[in-house]
């Protein structure tokens, strides 16, 4: 296999593993840009996953082709919802947001697997029959190389996780909306007096999270997995995170990283059938994400800094 | 009311609420919430297997209660006591069949072994925490997945391919036909014994020793600490590789007693997730972490009773943990009930 075959076929599928996680860890920065830690994010996108499943197999006959966006609607109202546990606990209840994530998590895979049960009388679905197809963008397609690299045999998906990251950084650093998010996660005191409700702006961020956390599992379920089951989604969530911190807290930082690690999680299921990398131990890939996030954090990669306020409660009037 | 008590009601509303909302989850799906308790029951306390092999289940839900709770007491998150559990596993059952020793220096060996295996897992994050104040919490979390598939891959290595290693010997083994015949043959191992013994350790290590005071002292705060001249970073480190310690003998039980060997994980085992439930729980005080391991390995253990008697999924069981941690951790506001109600009953006086 030459080289840019090996490109062809490795970077497609690099963005097809990344799409869930570039999902994922953009409501990561959201929460942790408003002062709330989100460990909960794997058990939110279980839950996405789940919903998205049962909601595809309960309507594919009826829906169609629409079945697996209408099911990605639906993991995203799932994820806000289940999310509020976490925003009630931490922001309200001032619970420590990493064990209320902790708990989000384990409810998550309780709940989702409790259901699968109850529903079809064991622990894993059928597999989907409408699942999310490829298709190649006219016009762009036709370019040499590129074309055939980034524009065909796309997902739509994936196209949607990118848009989504830029339009994330757009509200971020772009808006009024964004620039208070971003101030109640570094001084919630100061933007208290500057008249900036921060606890509503907790809930929405944690709720931004639970949607895209949501979107996230439901398009791993429906584009990857193609079914629902315990073991379905395992360590996406976490890696998501890494994702997040790996890109600085930053939407496109995140999106590089979680393409990045799409691509690590792509060469570990691909990697056998290319030379060289198929020399590389299976281990070393899969651990890699996990590595590389460690190393971020201890500077060697530049210094990860987490917004300043980000895992403790806003309790007001205390200094 | 005194503060002391409660201290002592959160928890208890705690497990009360959990359970509640257990019972509402369980009539919502259709089932009988007192069936489903029953059974629950009976497979804690049922006859004398399952009381055996509850009592197994508590084993390594102690250490792993007592690794997040030491961590917690010098204020340090320890969520990676499930990466540690397994590379203590894999230690503990690694030297149980690689070597052939007499009990009496093989049992101890192997748990060394593992102490050594979960207290290197953690001394990582400790040191970049001490060092470079990176934040414990992230750092454990990669650690366990770094685990996992670490250890997968060295099972792989060390039994050429296998989804399993070998046996360990006989000479490393907990079990015990003794506690094996009085319990009807669950999988009861003397490890009981060690958890308790280490109960204790973690109770005279904090409360009794110059060491542990440090430990504790940074904790509280760290500034302080420091101006009284204790080197915080040594400290952070001490307890993160103690935490470790403890975690990875809490795999050694499972590799000397309850398996026998180590099998390819396809997740993870949950009882370093379950063990901050049992730290949050127990207060982080170590007797208060055997009662919390007895409640949450009670649970895990009756809960496989249930789909058989109840036709209840055990799901439940994990929901209702989750639950518990959920309110355990927003105590906040049921102090605040409390204190209202407590003083609506004053002013009626």
């Amino acid at each position: 296999m030459s080289f840019l075959e090996v490109l062809y076929f490795i970077i497609p599928s690099a963005i097809f593993y990344a799409a869930p996680l570039i999902m994922t860890a953009i409501g990561g920065v959201f929460t942790e840009r408003s002062g709330v830690v989100n460990i909960g994010l794997e058990g939110v996108m279980i839950m996405g996953a789940f919903s998205s499943i049962v909601f595809n197999l309960t309507f594919a006959d009826s829906l169609g082709a629409w079945t697996p966006w209408i099911a990605l609607l639906v993991a995203m109202l799932t994820g806000i919802v289940f999310s509020l546990f976490l925003a009630v606990a931490a922001v309200s209840f001032r619970a420590d947001q990493t064990v209320a994530g902790v708990a989000l998590n384990m409810l998550g895979l309780a709940v989702a697997v409790f259901a699968v049960k109850m529903l079809y009388d064991k622990g894993q679905t059928d597999s989907i029959s409408e699942r999310f197809s490829r298709f190649d963008i006219p016009g762009l397609k036709s370019i040499p190389i590129l074309g055939e690299m980034f524009f065909t045999d796309v997902y739509a998906t994936s196209i949607l996780a990118i848009m989504i990251a830029f339009v994330a950084w757009f509200i971020i650093y772009k808006t009024p909306f964004g620039l208070r998010l971003r101030a109640v996660g570094e001084h919630p005191m100061a933007a208290d007096t500057m008249g900036v409700n921060v606890t509503k702006m907790r809930y929405i961020a944690v709720m931004i999270s639970g949607a895209l956390g949501g979107i996230g599992g439901a398009i791993y379920a429906q584009a990857i997995a193609g079914n629902f089951s315990q073991s379905t989604i395992s360590g996406q969530g976490f890696i998501a995170i890494a994702a997040m911190i790996f890109g600085k807290w930053h939407p496109l930082g995140a999106m590089g990283a979680a393409l990045f690690f799409g691509f690590a999680q792509s060469l570990s299921i691909v990697g056998a059938s290319i030379p060289v990398i198929k020399d590389v131990p299976e281990v070393i890939l899969l651990i890699l994400p996990y590595v590389l996030t460690i190393l971020a954090l201890a500077g060697f990669i530049g210094k990860a800094r987490a917004p300043r306020a980000s895992g403790t409660p806003y309790i007001k009037g205390k200094r | 009311m005194s503060k002391h008590m409660t201290n002592i009601l959160v928890p208890l509303i705690s497990i009360l609420l959990g359970l509640i909302v257990g019972a509402i989850v369980m009539s919502l799906s259709g089932f009988s919430p007192i069936d489903g308790y029953i059974a629950l029951w009976n497979g804690v306390f049922g006859d004398s297997y399952n009381l055996g092999e509850t009592i197994r289940q508590i084993t390594p839900y102690i250490f792993a209660g007592l690794a997040v709770a030491f961590a917690f007491r010098t204020g340090l998150f320890n969520i990676g006591v499930e990466g540690q559990l397994i590379v203590g596993w894999l230690a503990a059952a690694y030297v149980g069949y690689a070597f052939d020793l007499p009990k009496i220096i093989h049992i101890p060996l192997a748990l060394l072994a593992a102490a050594v295996a979960g207290g290197l897992w953690a001394f990582v994050p400790g040191l970049l925490k001490a060092k470079l104040q990176v934040h414990e919490v992230i750092v454990t979390i990669m650690m366990n997945y770094i685990a996992l598939h670490v250890v997968n891959a060295s099972i792989a290595t060390l039994s050429d391919g296998a989804e399993k290693t070998e046996k360990i010997h006989e000479s490393a083994s907990l079990r015990s036909p003794f506690l094996e015949s009085i319990t009807d043959y669950s999988r009861l191992h003397w490890g009981i014994i060690v958890a308790i013994i280490a109960v204790f350790v973690m109770w005279f290590l904090l409360e009794k020793t110059t060491r542990g005071f440090e430990l504790k002292a940074v904790g509280f705060n760290q500034d302080a600490s420091e101006y009284a001249g204790m080197n915080v970073g040594k400290n952070i480190i001490l307890a993160m590789v103690i935490s470790g310690i403890f975690a990875g003998l809490g795999g050694a039980m499972e590799a000397l007693g309850t398996f026998g060997n180590i099998s390819k994980l396809t997740g993870f085992t949950g009882i370093g997730f379950d063990g901050i439930a049992v730290a949050l729980l127990g207060a982080n005080q170590p007797f208060g972490v055997l009662l919390g391991a007895i409640l949450f390995g009670s649970l895990k253990n009756g809960g496989l009773n249930m789909p058989n008697e109840a036709g209840i999924p055990m799901e439940i069981v994990s929901i209702v943990t989750a639950l518990i941690i959920f309110f355990v951790a927003s105590g906040y506001i049921i102090r605040v009930t409390l204190e209202r109600l407590s003083k609506k009953k004053k002013e009626e006086k």
